[in-house]
């Protein structure tokens, strides 16, 4: 790891990958992400919760925002700078404009939620920022996410 | 692109004497998982496996749609007066079902001997 660490990433290095809007292909993010958030030093619980955050943003794009329509793709922009990983998925949905709400497990073991419904939770969960961004024109909507290196832990 | 999940049934005795369904499943746990998750647990005899015990050893990623399948399965397990518990989650995975609300109404184990053992 400190080899990593010497690796010396420039104060701001940016990855970008596109995906087809078919379920599966958050993986390539993921593991796209991980690989980054570790050269950046990040302690393998966090790049963990990560990994899960950027799954669910993903699959959110591929699904409700590119309607799994494979003709549309999915970006995924990672932004490493000294002491934060922003990552931005980007869709042609329409975005949201409303705040994830907390999953009840009560109410859904009741009947009175549907089991499904977590995603924008757990992102909000996992990572420092989650930020949902409606596009102009129904277009290139996205959620940022931003992990912020803790210096005393990592 | 995701992994196929596979499942499989044990059945076991716990140490207190009582008989133990245990749910192994391998690979991906996703939205295309619902035929190994529920249609294996539907083929449980609902009146003799009161216990069910979900082995999560060997499950690569779990999504919150897989984590839906989860609770869609507790959910009748729980009108069928059965009791789920599950072992096996990695700790992150552990602190996403604890984060979920999960742990409410499943007991997780770090390991099959202690979720037995509890049993």
């Amino acid at each position: 790891m400190s080899e990593l660490k010497s690796a010396n990433l420039p104060k701001c290095t940016t990855v970008e990958v596109r995906l087809p809007s078919r379920m599966g292909f958050e993986k390539v993010a993921m593991a796209t992400a991980a690989s980054v958030a570790k050269l950046m030093g990040f302690r393998e619980d966090r790049v963990e919760d990560l990994k899960t955050a950027i799954a669910e943003a993903c699959i959110n794009a591929i699904e409700h925002g590119n309607r799994l329509n494979e003709k549309l793709s999915v970006g995924v922009v990672l932004s490493a700078g000294a002491d934060a990983l922003e990552v931005k998925v980007i869709d042609d949905g329409k975005g949201i404009n409303r705040q994830p709400a907390k999953p009840d497990i009560d109410r859904k073991m009741h009947g009175e939620e549907g089991p499904r419904g977590m995603g924008m939770f757990l992102i909000q969960a996992l990572v420092d920022e989650a930020e949902w961004v409606a596009g102009s024109g129904g277009k290139s909507s996205y959620v940022r996410l931003v992990i912020r290196l803790d210096k005393d832990a990592e | 692109m995701q992994s196929e999940t596979k499942a499989r049934v044990n059945q076991l005795t716990s140490p207190a004497g009582h008989p133990v369904s245990v749910l192994r499943f391998e690979g991906d746990i996703a939205s295309t998982s619902k035929d190994a998750v529920l249609g294996t647990y539907h083929a449980l005899p609902k009146e003799t496996a009161k216990l069910v015990l979900l082995d999560f050893s060997k499950v690569d990623y779990i999504n919150s749609s897989g984590i839906a399948l989860v609770i869609q399965m507790m959910i009748e397990a729980s009108n069928s007066g059965q009791k789920v518990f599950a072992f096996g989650l990695s700790a992150h995975f552990t602190k996403v079902f604890t984060m979920v609300g999960i742990t409410k109404y499943a007991g997780l184990f770090p390991s099959q001997a202690e979720a037995l053992a509890a049993l």
